[in-house]
């Protein structure tokens, strides 16, 4: 149980390493917008990433939205 | 443009409206053919797909908005824009970076979704000479960094307008930057009680535990002492604003909920504090920092959505242009709107927004003056008549003598006004802060009392059982009881597409006697359409609306814009006649459409009788006689009768107020079934009767949407604005129906008055307990560790009695009904 007295201290500094990288986060702008970020993964932006061989075949991409 | 047709009717893949019948405007996109309504939407559309960003079309969730066709006179434009390269503009916005770098904040008008934040993301970036572009989804404000060197700053206005979007220099006024630090402290303030909270509850649980399986006495003292020290930013940062509007409220002697709040937060801090410092009794820490942090989403959730309206910067944005022509000794100049002054001589080409007050010296024209008295039909101008800035000039050239500027406008006048409503206001106290200050007072009179007797009975347990006392009745429940319920309900109405701004609209909603609405624009859709054609003789081989149509396509003004859809042929030798009709040839005939006077003169002939004199008709002739009969209306609402329906059956006198004094607001009214009308009522006008009803101890919910609506809307005591009302009648309204479909209000209603009777129930609820809990902690019956659980499960319950809330289909089907 000793081992508290080590775990405890580590954990509140860990705590404030945190709260200090949230703050400069904030600070940063990160949060100001919270609304497109979680729209944005869905964008299929990396087309020209993907190598052309792992390509899906042509006639399957039918996923257009009207 | 290409040589298949396209099937009618499909909605334009751009924009979303009808594509007009019988039109041909086509873009290709992912390989596929698409229908556009107008050249606007195509220009726009061919853009994206050049830039490889047609993907946008496959990310959006909303449909962009439509482009004006004026987009597509692109020498005209760069004109305007060209105004944004000049240095003493710049300076407003514009800041060096050194190393060949600026950077430029602005405000971005028609962002729908997500997805138009990552095309003028992609888009913008592309340009040579851009190294960032960055596009903020909730306030809509962009940031750019670029190379002057390389591009001007208005060809880069002019990318960002290619791909349907308008860009406008933002100026940040001294209330949007407190804004944006009030929205920063509170994300801090937030993370640092969810963060606390965590950890402290961890240690809890070993307290518990150790409880349990007889932890030894060192641990339990080092435990506590870790919970104190991360408790501590939590009480000391977080909770800060409760304690400071406590402190407010004590000092001009009121009792709010903040009070017993902060007591709670205050008293059970202290009392572990000693407890951990003396070594003896309970700590509650994980009951603070839990309580602060669910009031404080409470609170954040309310700031979100008051920021929201706000968003889009200077709120006269909207109805002044930036630029305006100026003459001087016979040439033109643009110069920017602000720089004018009176006596100034001015151009207002058709379609252009005048930018100050002023007198006309040469032209005659119709103008657009919705903006300020919500009528959508445009009044005509002659020579020395005024005209007021924020108007639309609709038809003809206007020279302008400018007369007014800046804060001696009209507009500033209306917005004069609405300061003072809001000053008028009446103050409505919320239902906890009533019970607060009984409840407050109660407390403290039964510690004292508690305290006082047990210094008789054993002075050294006094000091224990008053603490209990106050742990016991610690106002968790009770201080949950309404924000819960409030944040529950806010939270489902926006889902529903009714965005509350400010605290008391659910009570404002829920007790509200009278529901007033705009005429323009609330009840009717706000713009003229084609309500019916009446042949006048055997037609020939082209439909009416086809030449009708031919023959408005060139003009603005509301009434031919009704005819637009209908446009297949075009017309040659097209002549507008203010205040009379057109005139034009059509495949080789010359037709004329307008007043039926107007129209007679073209065969010479009698003027027949309109079909009836309700409505306003048009009459299309040609040299032989009159050919057809168009009757033009404002529609009234799909859902306003049914809405109006179920209002009347939930107990409210409904009402009408509006600025048109014709015949058409008796007859929306009839229509309606709308008893209290005024018509023909002033800005000041509206306020002043809504005062009055107010004083006489109504509750008044007034639901509008015009600039004219914008003193009313902040002098009611709950005020809603459609969706598709200005920037400044969204910001001085309690509430935003972004949907515009009036069926919601119903449904808000029905919400808030639900909401009411959950408040009652929990606070109720709270009240309950603390009356046993209170009684027995007062004999010392209590041990801590029972007023903790006892604590928490009256919270618990409060809380899934608020969440009751987000759970509609009931209420839906009792709209039915």
């Amino acid at each position: 149980m000793e081992i508290i007295y080590l775990l405890i201290p580590i954990a509140i500094i860990l705590v404030s390493v945190a709260l200090w990288a949230f703050f400069w986060s904030v600070r940063q702008g990160q949060f100001d917008d919270l609304e497109s970020p979680a729209h944005r993964i869905l964008f299929e932006d990396d087309e020209q990433l993907i190598p052309d061989d792992a390509r899906p075949a042509k006639d399957d991409k039918q996923d257009h939205k009207s | 443009m290409s040589v298949q047709r396209t099937q009618a009717l499909a909605p334009c893949f751009h924009c979303g409206l009808p594509v007009p019948p019988g039109t041909d405007y086509t873009t290709i996109i992912g390989g596929e053919q698409k229908s556009m309504c107008c050249p606007g939407c195509q220009a726009v559309a061919q853009t994206i797909v050049d830039g490889g960003l047609d993907g946008f079309y496959r990310h959006r969730d909303a449909s962009a908005t439509t482009m004006d066709s004026r987009i597509s006179s692109e020498a005209h434009l760069a004109d305007e824009l060209a105004l944004y390269d000049s240095e003493a503009i710049q300076a407003e916005f514009v800041r060096h970076t050194g190393d060949e770098q600026a950077e430029a904040m602005l405000v971005i008008e028609g962002i729908t979704c997500a997805a138009c934040v990552w095309l003028l993301e992609h888009h913008l970036s592309q340009q040579p000479g851009v190294s960032q572009f960055s596009v903020n989804m909730t306030n809509h404000r962009a940031r750019l960094v670029w190379d002057p060197s390389q591009t001007k700053l208005s060809k880069l206005f002019g990318e960002v307008l290619r791909i349907g979007y308008k860009a406008h220099p933002f100026h940040p006024n001294r209330e949007e930057q407190l804004l944006e630090q009030e929205n920063k402290r509170a994300i801090r303030r937030l993370g640092v009680a969810g963060v606390g909270m965590m950890q402290v509850m961890m240690m809890a649980i070993a307290l518990y535990a150790g409880a349990l399986q007889d932890m030894e006495a060192r641990f339990v003292e080092f435990i506590r002492w870790s919970s104190l020290i991360l408790a501590t930013p939590v009480v000391l940062y977080s909770a800060r604003p409760f304690f400071l509007t406590a402190f407010r409220d004590l000092k001009t002697r009121q009792l709010s909920m903040d009070v017993p709040v902060s007591i709670a937060i205050g008293g059970a801090y202290l009392a572990s504090v000693w407890a951990t410092i003396m070594n003896t009794g309970e700590v509650y820490f994980d009951s603070v920092t839990m309580f602060t942090f669910f009031l404080l989403i409470g609170r954040y959730i309310e700031m979100q959505a008051r920021h929201r309206t706000g968003k889009a910067g200077n709120a006269l944005l909207d109805l002044l242009p930036a630029s305006a022509t100026l003459l001087e000794e016979g040439r033109e100049k643009m110069v920017p709107a602000t720089e004018l002054k009176p006596g100034d001589v001015v151009l207002v080409r058709p379609g252009h927004t005048l930018p100050a007050d002023g007198i006309i010296l040469e032209g005659s024209s119709a103008v657009d003056e919705s903006a300020l008295t919500g009528e959508y039909l445009p009044i005509s101008k002659n020579i020395d008549d005024p005209v007021v800035g924020g108007t639309i000039n609709v038809e003809h050239p206007l020279k302008i003598r400018i007369t007014d500027v800046g804060p001696n406008t009209r507009l500033s006048a209306i917005v004069g006004l609405l300061d003072r409503a809001h000053a008028e206001k009446p103050v409505t106290a919320r239902i906890a802060d009533r019970v607060a200050r009984y409840f407050v007072l109660a407390v403290l009179i039964t510690s004292a009392t508690v305290a006082g007797s047990w210094y008789f009975i054993s002075p050294e347990d006094a000091f224990w059982i008053t603490l209990s006392v106050l742990v016991v009745t610690c106002p968790c429940a009770l201080g949950l009881a309404t924000p819960t319920a409030l944040t529950a309900a806010t939270g489902t109405l926006r889902q529903q597409g009714l965005l509350i701004t400010r605290g008391h609209v659910l009570e404002g909603l829920a007790s509200a006697t009278h529901i007033i609405f705009d005429k323009t624009g609330t009840l009717t859709e706000g713009n003229l359409s084609i309500q019916q054609m009446q042949p006048a003789r055997e037609l020939n081989s082209i439909n009416p609306y086809s030449i009708a149509a031919a023959l408005e396509q060139a003009s603005e003004h509301p009434i031919a814009r009704a005819f637009h859809p209908y446009f297949q042929i075009p017309s040659v030798n097209t002549r507008v006649k203010v205040n009379a009709g057109v005139e034009g040839e059509v495949e080789g005939v010359r037709y004329r459409i307008g007043k039926p006077s107007y129209a007679a003169e073209l065969y010479q002939g009698v003027t027949p009788d309109q079909p009836d004199h309700e409505r306003q008709w048009l009459l299309l002739s040609d040299d032989q006689g009159p050919l057809a009969w168009f009757a033009l209306d404002d529609q009234i609402r799909k859902d306003a009768a049914f809405t109006l329906n179920v209002l009347k059956r939930l107990g409210l006198k409904v009402g009408m107020l509006t600025g048109d004094d014709s015949s058409a607001a008796a007859r929306v009214a009839d229509e309606l079934g709308i008893e209290t009308v005024k018509q023909g009522v002033s800005p000041d006008q509206k306020l002043a009767y809504i005062n009055e009803l107010q004083s006489n101890g109504a509750s008044v919910i007034m639901v509008g949407d015009g600039i004219n609506d914008i003193p009313v809307l902040a002098g009611a005591r709950t005020s809603i604005a459609m969706g598709s009302a200005t920037d400044l009648a969204k910001t001085s309204a309690d509430a935003v129906l972004i949907s515009s479909e009036l069926e919601r209000l119903a449904l808000a209603l029905m919400v808030a008055r639900k909401t009411r009777m959950v408040i009652r129930e929990n606070l109720s609820w709270a009240l309950l307990y603390n009356l046993v809990a209170l009684p027995l902690a007062a004999m010392g019956f209590i041990a801590p560790y029972m007023a903790a659980v006892g604590m928490s499960a009256s919270s618990l319950i409060v809380v899934g009695n608020a969440m009751r809330l987000s759970r509609l289909p009931r209420i839906r089907r009792k709209l039915r009904e």
